[in-house]
């Protein structure tokens, strides 16, 4: 089964037809999703401006991750629950936006980032944990999250604004959009 | 002049009529103010954590709180100039009658001067590691506040 296919028998199950339709419900998950971002990117971006040396300096990188990691996590759960809905809502719209399509590769890049940190500077951590500033790598890792954070806003903002510029339904549209969008124009 | 002919001065100034007529600036701007949204959720969770004894419970209040105001103080830089643009781009037809627009404004006048002539006084005078039953009063009002203001501003954007 394609994933075209599948975001169709998705959209025509019960629940899905029924959060989409909801009075309340979609706006109060879709509120959730939204505000979650100050626990989950505000505590993420503490420690990655711990990363790049700009906020709490003379505290351990350790004590950071220790004492906020679980409170990112706990946002980070929040996210995917609240996201996972949001889609499951609307499947075809989102799986022909190219905002989000974008971000969920965006998302993938962030923790293809993650990982190389765990997985290299991170490993060396006891070396430079207590340093103000830490060294090249780890600055690295925390700038390339914070920009990596910011995109994920704009392009999650984007994402009910494409129809003002873009529509599968609304055809001709150049051939990049549609192959961006997963478009299915003529017969199938 | 009245509020209202003042908030239909800002809304029809050829400036906004040129942004509301771009598909792209306003939702530009709105991504914008989230970025800023994010990062004072992360300056002031902060600081009431440590507050209420979890976070950075093991660092003193006063240098946690000297490290969150500063970047407090570039989310409200971030946040300000964003929401004035957002709130001038509708301001008479649609800000000027939003209950959740006025519930917004009250809790942020509230919040910023709650922050800065109370919570920041409690939060550096405290020398101690414990977290008396004060700072969670203090805390909580805190998290009320920016909450009433986070909940408030997303209900603005509600259809």
């Amino acid at each position: 089964m394609s994933l075209l296919r599948f975001c169709e028998w998705l959209a025509a199950t019960p629940g899905s037809i029924a959060l989409h339709e909801s009075r309340y419900l979609y706006l109060v998950v879709l509120s959730v999703h939204v505000l979650t971002l100050c626990l989950f990117v505000g505590t993420a971006a503490m420690i990655d401006l711990r990363l790049i040396g700009m906020t709490m300096q003379r505290v351990r990188f350790s004590e950071v991750m220790e004492r906020l990691l679980p409170w990112t996590a706990a946002g980070f759960l929040l996210m995917i629950v609240s996201g996972s809905l949001l889609f499951y809502a609307a499947p075809l719209l989102r799986y022909q936006n190219i905002f989000f399509r974008a971000k969920m590769v965006v998302l993938v890049l962030s923790a293809v980032n993650v990982w190389i940190f765990r997985n290299t500077v991170d490993r060396r951590r006891t070396e430079w944990g207590s340093d103000p500033v830490p060294p090249r790598g780890a600055r690295w890792s925390g700038g390339v999250a914070l920009v990596l954070w910011a995109v994920l806003i704009v392009l999650g903002r984007m994402i009910p604004y494409q129809v003002y510029w873009f529509d599968c339904n609304k055809q001709p549209q150049p051939a990049i959009l549609n192959l961006l969008a997963g478009c299915i124009t003529g017969s199938r | 002049m009245s509020l209202f002919n003042f908030f239909q001065l800002l809304q029809y100034s050829s400036l906004l009529s040129a942004m509301r007529s771009s598909p792209w600036i306003f939702p530009v701007i709105a991504s914008i103010h989230l970025m800023g949204l994010a990062l004072i959720g992360g300056a002031v969770l902060l600081v009431d954590l440590r507050l209420l004894g979890l976070g950075m419970r093991n660092q003193p209040l006063p240098q946690i709180a000297r490290y969150a105001e500063r970047w407090f103080v570039v989310s409200l830089a971030i946040l300000l100039p964003t929401g004035i643009v957002q709130f001038m781009c509708f301001a008479a037809t649609k800000y000027y009658y939003m209950k959740a627009f006025w519930i917004k404004m009250a809790a942020l006048v509230l919040a910023l001067l709650f922050t800065f002539a109370v919570r920041r006084r409690v939060v550096m005078a405290d020398e101690t590691r414990m977290s008396p039953p004060r700072n969670k009063l203090v805390a909580g009002v805190s998290l009320a506040l920016w909450g009433t203001v986070a909940v408030a501003g997303r209900w603005i954007g509600l259809p």
